[in-house]
């Protein structure tokens, strides 16, 4: 596929609301291809955006499983097949002992996972991304919400693009170079 | 944004609402179920009082553990519970019926408790250390001033929130957040000797340090269980349908997934502590519990009030959809039943799984009583607090 020349247009809002309304607005208008910026997390945001990636709770569930299978099997194979005592004629066997430590490590690799994951699937650390080179993209870690439609997306065209998002009423609009 | 004007109609509880029917039958089935009781009580009192215990203990925990998630709220904040405050107010406000029901039990202490036997004690070494603190007298002094503990809060928070809804003023915000710290701490000493009270003493030979705190979280948990059926339905219409959002039946669900596992985790703890000790004092509690059928009820419990709760309560989706959540708490609830009934009825040196009708009829008898007064109570108020500062933005009519 041939590399658009921009990377996407970037509209500007000053409230939380206004992006979430342009969102919608850009969704129902067809576009698909595009991502939200905001200082803070938006909750109706990924709604908006119909964001909906099921591969981190898949991973974190794998990670929880795997951590109370590993806590059991290990408890098992030390308490049971390398290292066997006798305490108060108890069997090998005790599982009421195991849970407290299977269930840390439930949590121990649930939790993990859910970092790693999140880490794996976003692409963070990023040293470099389009949307920095639009000066006024810094604000989007203080006081300003930015909507980006990527040029990637089959609706976008560059000047019909730039048309709908000024209809929005955005603070500004900039073109992402690559 | 503008706030709501407390006076205007439609906040109220509608007078064809589903509730008002299930008022109706509850009282209906109630009554029959009371006659039943009556007759029952008359016949064989030793079984309806240990019928009776198990269903008060139950309903009681959806009552106080209303009061203490009002409570929780108060301290915390947040809008789950903003919007479900009048369903839980309304809980709280059948305390004063739990202390009426109390009374019967007055009535059957013997029947319940080897302590209230002279005959047993006369013969037990350790009874007659105890009798200083177990003794009818005081047992029934102890309950009542556990009750007027309890009321008198309700009576305040109840209060303070309906002139709430006239004026909005931080004054009185402060004074229910002030009012619910102390109330916690009152809840935690108060229920803790009335769990040992009145179910921990059923054995007086065995004694878990846990137990009181083990009812608390059964009563978080029933209030939660309680709770979010009753919202699921009444968000279907206004005026909560213009309030309460997917976000907040997450919350509720949230929360109620964690009363699972703290009362796994309570559990657990008090078996995994006996278990390792291996003390002939303290294993026959649950030995007794393991004899008979009463496994297969242990068995259920695990499954039903833990395992199954907690794999489908993980769900994002599920904690979103009330009509899910609330089919999951619904089990809940039934679980709870089945927890109380494990943990008080076995104790009355039966061996193994003895079911008679009485243990079926008195949960009925008093939950139609219970549930009569809950709508009457839920009617009585405008179903949302206008004025609390915890509720999410209302969407204009």
């Amino acid at each position: 596929m041939k590399r658009p020349p921009i990377y996407g247009l970037l509209a500007e809002f000053d409230t939380p609301t206004e992006l979430v309304t342009a969102v919608r607005k850009a969704r129902a208008a067809g576009y698909r291809v595009m991502d939200a910026y905001s200082p803070f997390p938006i909750e109706e945001l990924a709604e908006a955006l119909h964001f909906h990636d099921r591969r981190l709770s898949m991973i974190v569930l794998g990670g929880g499983i795997t951590g109370g299978l590993v806590g059991y099997l290990l408890q098992y194979w030390t308490s049971v097949v390398e290292y066997p005592l006798n305490i108060g004629g108890r069997p090998l066997h005790s599982w009421p002992s195991f849970i407290p430590v299977t269930f840390e490590t439930t949590v121990l690799f649930a939790a993990l996972s859910a970092v790693l994951g999140m880490l794996a699937l976003n692409g963070l650390p990023m040293p470099y991304h389009p949307v920095f080179n639009v000066p006024r993209f810094a604000l989007a870690s203080r006081d300003q919400f930015f909507l980006c439609i990527e040029a990637v997306d089959p609706h976008f065209d560059r000047e019909i693009t730039r048309r709908f998002l000024e209809r929005l009423d955005p603070q500004s609009i900039a073109e992402v170079a690559h | 944004m503008a706030r709501l004007d407390p006076t205007m109609p439609g906040l109220h509880l509608a007078p064809d609402h589903v509730f008002v029917r299930v008022q109706r039958v509850a009282g209906a089935v109630g009554a029959g179920a009371i006659l039943l009781c009556v007759a029952g009580a008359l016949l064989n009192p030793a079984a309806f009082f240990r019928a009776y215990l198990v269903a008060y203990l139950f309903w009681f925990g959806i009552a106080l553990g209303s009061l203490a998630i009002l409570m929780v709220q108060y301290v915390t904040g947040g809008a789950w519970g903003a919007v479900v405050r009048r369903v839980l107010e309304s809980g709280t406000r059948t305390l004063p019926l739990m202390a009426v029901l109390f009374v019967p039990l007055a009535f059957g202490l013997p029947y319940l408790y080897v302590w209230a036997r002279p005959e047993v004690v006369a013969h037990d070494a350790l009874l007659q250390h105890q009798r200083i603190y177990l003794n009818v007298p005081f047992f029934l002094v102890r309950a009542a001033f556990y009750f007027a503990v309890w009321i008198t809060v309700t009576h305040f928070l109840n209060r303070w929130s309906l002139a709430q809804d006239s004026r909005p003023e931080p004054r009185l915000e402060r004074r229910l957040e002030m009012l619910s710290r102390a109330g916690l701490m009152l809840y935690g000493l108060t229920e803790t000797f009335a769990a040992i009270d009145w179910a921990m003493s059923l054995d007086p030979h065995w004694a878990s340090t846990i137990y009181g705190i083990l009812l608390m979280g059964g009563q978080g948990l029933a209030a939660f269980a309680f709770v979010i059926p009753v919202a699921a339905i009444l968000a279907r219409r206004p005026p909560l349908s213009r309030i309460i959002t997917p976000d907040q039946f997450h919350d509720l669900g949230k929360l109620m997934l964690a009363f699972v596992m703290l009362w796994a985790y309570f559990s657990f703890s008090q078996f995994l502590i006996i278990w390792s000790g291996n003390l002939p004092e303290e294993i026959p509690w649950y030995l007794r519990r393991i004899q008979g059928g009463w496994l297969w009820v242990g068995i259920l419990l695990a499954l039903a009030h833990f395992m199954l709760p907690f794999v489908v309560l993980l769900s994002r989706d599920v904690k979103r959809r009330p009509r899910v959540l609330a089919l999951v708490a619904g089990m809940l609830i039934v679980a709870r039943f089945v927890d109380i009934f494990w943990l008080v009825r076995p104790t009355q040196g039966s061996a193994g799984l003895e079911l008679h009708w009485l243990d079926f009829v008195t949960p009925f008898a008093i939950g139609g009583l219970w549930l009569w007064v809950f709508v009457w109570q839920l009617g009585t108020r405008p179903l949302v607090p206008v004025n609390d500062p915890c509720l999410p933005v209302m969407e204009a009519a």
